[in-house]
């Protein structure tokens, strides 16, 4: 074959590559929406979940899911901001920050079952949280950590350096320089950043099964006491979130509609995600323009 | 351009009559292993304007720069010497350097302004300084902006983000530092990021400046320092070898590198 | 002029914020820190555990292809022989790697070098999509679409490697297509535009030229995709089958690591050996997900001293 007829066939074929993966993320998305939207409906969605008959929902489980996404969110968002606060404006290029870096590229390589059993082990057994928000809301925290870290630490690095100048300039510290320069300045990237984790920790399972537990106990969602068992705000209760039921019907099978269970259920997550995915960009767009015009 | 072994210099010694704001004492710039500035002493006069030139890289930048202490910010750099302000030696160790850069301003190559409201960016770093009284806040924000020539252009649109303003950019961060109301004001190449009508409105807002305040500015453009400042500092590798008033310097240097430099011979 | 003096030497407020605020993020980048470390330290030492207080052979657990624990053998030894497992881990992650490459890699040559417009509309957007779905739904639609598609064309259960691979290959996928493109976009403009002009035609340039500078990245991305296979829990589990046997064929029931692992943690006792050979199979996982990352910073020096 000539040179030419090589460009024109080794061009085909990567059409051909690129429509395949194109295709296969429009058939899973196809599947899971036909499947699974007929499913989702308003007690759907907030019905608790049967296990041996029909007819069971999912808003114990959606509840769940924010819930625990709130706090993980809400523990993990001040130690990554401060983290990436050290990583980018006071770590030296020594030793010390070395070590630092490779830690956190370790935390982020453990696969999240790993991060689970940690979590298990030590939140669930020594600390005697047992299986709960509390825990879990830990273990995603340390899933969550790297990633975000990184991600904001990005976002401040991207800010310029003569910004810096310029405080520290006018007499200010370099804590107050970054903090109330360079951290507004970064808040497009730092939220963007924020919410594609939320999408992470949404769909994440595997670090639940032994921390959040795998049962989802009745709640009343009139009782706000959060030390009462039945108060959806109650951290020590144990919590099956939306991911997590997914996989237990499924590895189960005792559920008598669990194959539609499950369809409406990764429709559910599947559009979250996805809308943590368009949020995250629009938000970060917008949030851009507004900081340059106007 | 000779090479020479022996610098022969000529460093003006203020007279006895002449007020000085700031002083270096055999100041030594470092970065690692390399000596950027080679043990400069100068004087600068209050109420005057000082430039420093010389070729790119002889560290003219890099000695201004640690006039406030900005090279502490840098981690390879180290810094030793005295500088002398208001009598005391301010490149010492128990000095308060936030304080100290409060009264000895800067103003950088590029135009920095922060991505807040024009308004914001000269309020803000006086409100993390304690001044939290909105009148007394407007009146900071005005005045600063009047000396910076910049407020009949901005007086309506305060509130805009400074990011959009146009032309002017670098006259918002002068009257940034000048809001702090610092004795010394520090200028690096301020005029070299702009356009032709940008930086004559900037020399002529510093021409006004140094009625209120002594001034040390960097340039590479030998017409804006024969333009606007009273006294002229030549520097060569790490050294300054001429030190003089301007219309001296400019006209019959005493020093050949320094002559070649001005007379546009050099290199 | 007092009282600048006195305040140029006085004690410094904004010097005692400065300290207060670096103090408090290095302590934020200390507790992550510290938790790195007792992961590795707790699932290190429950891990050993199996072999210094059980007194479990660890030729014998990394050898041996009977898993049962809570039994024991003719020669007297717990049944605990982890190789069925390992090797179901490496082949799923062998295989789905293997299949994926040629796909990502020729969407990245795509997407950078081909149609760059048409990369960045379309199939930028769906490869970040396709991350951002979670594993237990492509664990779910293995299920129900990859399994039964499995057991008619080759019979048996459906269950196995071949359809854990087909779901690690969708769900790797994505990742070392990113990372491809981030390899090959790396690449310098001049570098083709100098081919380019001595008369190579595109693949040629393509292949001779952008590949091969590109080479580190991509191996990058291959073993990024390779550790997220290894490492996947709860999608492998749910298509396996989760017989701890040795695989004998790619289409019936076997087992990995983490499937073993998310199976059976649940239904032991602390500090059993039941429970502590589990913490062995998770310790070979982290040693794994190390091997991955020292590979990766591996490939990255080799590539940076070229």
């Amino acid at each position: 074959m000539s040179a030419k007829k090589w460009d024109k066939f080794a061009v085909g074929v990567l059409y051909a590559l690129s429509i395949f993966i194109v295709l296969i993320l429009f058939s899973l998305l196809a599947f899971i929406l036909i499947r699974g939207l007929p499913q989702i409906s308003w007690e759907f969605l907030t019905q608790p979940a049967k296990s041996f008959q029909v007819g069971g929902g999912i808003g114990i489980q959606l509840f769940n899911s924010f819930y625990l996404l709130f706090l993980t969110m809400l523990i993990s968002t001040p130690l990554a901001l401060g983290a990436a606060i050290y990583l980018s404006e006071y770590a030296k290029q020594n030793w010390l920050t070395d070590i630092i870096r490779t830690a956190i590229e370790v935390l982020s390589s453990l696969p999240s079952v790993v991060v689970g059993l940690f979590g298990f082990l030590i939140f669930v057994i020594q600390f005697d949280f047992g299986f709960s928000i509390l825990s879990g809301a830990l273990a995603l925290t340390i899933f969550n950590l790297p990633l975000l870290t990184r991600t904001i630490e990005d976002s401040l690095q991207a800010i310029p350096g003569v910004q810096r100048e310029a405080g520290l300039a006018l007499g200010l510290s370099r804590w107050e320089t970054v903090t109330r320069i360079i951290l507004p300045a970064a808040i497009p990237g730092i939220l963007t950043g924020m919410i594609l984790a939320a999408g992470r920790i949404f769909g994440e399972a595997a670090a639940l099964i032994y921390t959040a537990g795998q049962s989802a106990p009745a709640l009343d969602f009139a009782n706000w006491n959060p030390q009462s068992i039945t108060s959806p705000l109650n951290i020590m209760r144990p919590a099956e979130t939306l991911a997590v039921h997914i996989w237990k019907i499924n590895s189960e099978g005792v559920m008598p509609d669990g194959a539609q269970v499950s369809a409406g259920a990764s429709a559910v997550l599947v559009l979250a995600v996805l809308l943590f995915n368009v949020v995250a960009r629009y938000l970060g767009k917008k949030l851009q323009k507004k900081a340059t015009s106007a | 351009m000779p090479n020479q072994t022996n610098l022969e210099t000529n460093i003006l010694k203020m007279s006895a009559d002449k007020k000085i704001d700031l002083s270096t004492e055999d100041l030594h710039v470092w970065y690692g292993d390399n000596e950027a500035i080679k043990g400069v002493s100068l004087e600068f006069e209050e109420n005057k304007i000082t430039s420093l030139i010389g070729p790119s890289g002889c560290g003219k930048s890099t000695y201004l720069r640690s006039l406030n202490r900005m090279n502490d910010e840098i981690e390879s750099a180290k810094v030793t010497g005295k500088i002398i302000y208001k009598g005391i030696d301010v490149n010492a160790s128990n000095i308060d350097v936030y304080e100290m850069r409060k009264n000895i301003g800067m103003v950088f190559q590029r135009p920095n302004p922060f991505s807040k409201s024009i308004y914001d960016n000269i309020a803000f770093a006086l409100r993390r300084h304690g001044i939290k009284d909105k009148n007394t806040l407007d009146e900071a924000v005005e005045t600063s902006l009047k000396q910076a020539a910049l407020w009949d252009q901005v007086k309506d649109q305060l509130n805009k983000s400074a990011l959009a303003l146009s032309g002017g950019q670098q006259r918002l961060c002068i009257a940034r530092a000048i809001a702090l109301k610092p004795d010394i004001l520090l200028l690096d190449e301020p005029a070299s990021a702009l356009d032709p009508i940008s930086t004559s409105q900037v020399e002529e807002t510093l021409l006004q400046l140094k009625e209120d305040y002594s001034i040390v500015i960097v340039t590479h453009n030998m017409q804006q320092a024969s333009r606007i400042s009273d006294y002229t500092a030549f520097f060569y590798v790490g050294n300054v070898i001429e030190y003089d008033e301007t219309r001296k310097v400019f006209t019959r240097p005493k020093i050949q590198a320094t002559e070649d430099y001005v007379s546009g011979h050099f290199g | 002029m007092e009282e600048i003096q006195a305040k140029l030497l006085g004690n410094s407020k904004k010097g005692r914020l400065e300290k207060l605020g670096k103090t408090v993020s290095f302590i934020c980048i200390a507790i992550i820190v510290f938790v790195v470390v007792s992961i590795l330290y707790f699932v290190t030492s429950k891990g050993l555990s199996t072999f210094f207080t059980d007194g479990v052979s660890f030729w014998g657990f990394l050898t041996g292809s009977v898993w049962s624990p809570g039994n024991v053998g003719e020669n007297g030894q717990p049944l605990v022989g982890a190789l069925p497992m390992i090797t179901g881990s490496f082949l799923v992650t062998l295989l789905s790697a293997v299949l994926a490459t040629p796909f990502a890699i020729g969407a990245a040559i795509f997407m950078t070098e081909i149609s760059p417009s048409t990369g960045k509309k379309v199939l930028q957007p769906v490869v970040e999509l396709l991350v951002g779905i979670p594993s237990v739904v492509y664990g779910f639609i293995g299920l129900t679409v990859v399994v039964p598609v499995v057991r008619s064309v080759f019979g048996g259960t459906g269950f196995g490697i071949l359809s854990s691979t087909f779901v690690l290959f969708v769900m790797i996928l994505p990742t070392v297509t990113s990372m491809a493109v981030d390899a090959l976009n790396s690449v310098p403009r001049y570098y083709r535009e100098a081919s380019l002009a001595m008369g190579a035609t595109r693949w040629q340039t393509i292949y001779k030229v952008v590949l091969r500078s590109a080479m580190p990245g991509l191996l990058t991305a291959v073993v990024f995709g390779m550790a997220r296979a290894f490492g996947e829990a709860l999608a492998v589990q749910m298509v396996i089958g989760n017989a701890a046997l040795m695989p004998t064929s790619l289409v019936t029931p076997a087992s990995t690591l983490t499937s073993i692992l998310t199976m059976s943690m649940g239904n032991t006792v602390m500090g059993t050996l039941e429970n502590n050979v589990l913490w062995s199979l998770a310790l070979i996982l982290m040693i794994m997900a190390l091997f991955f990352n020292i590979l990766t910073r591996w490939i990255g020096k080799k590539g940076a001293m070229k």
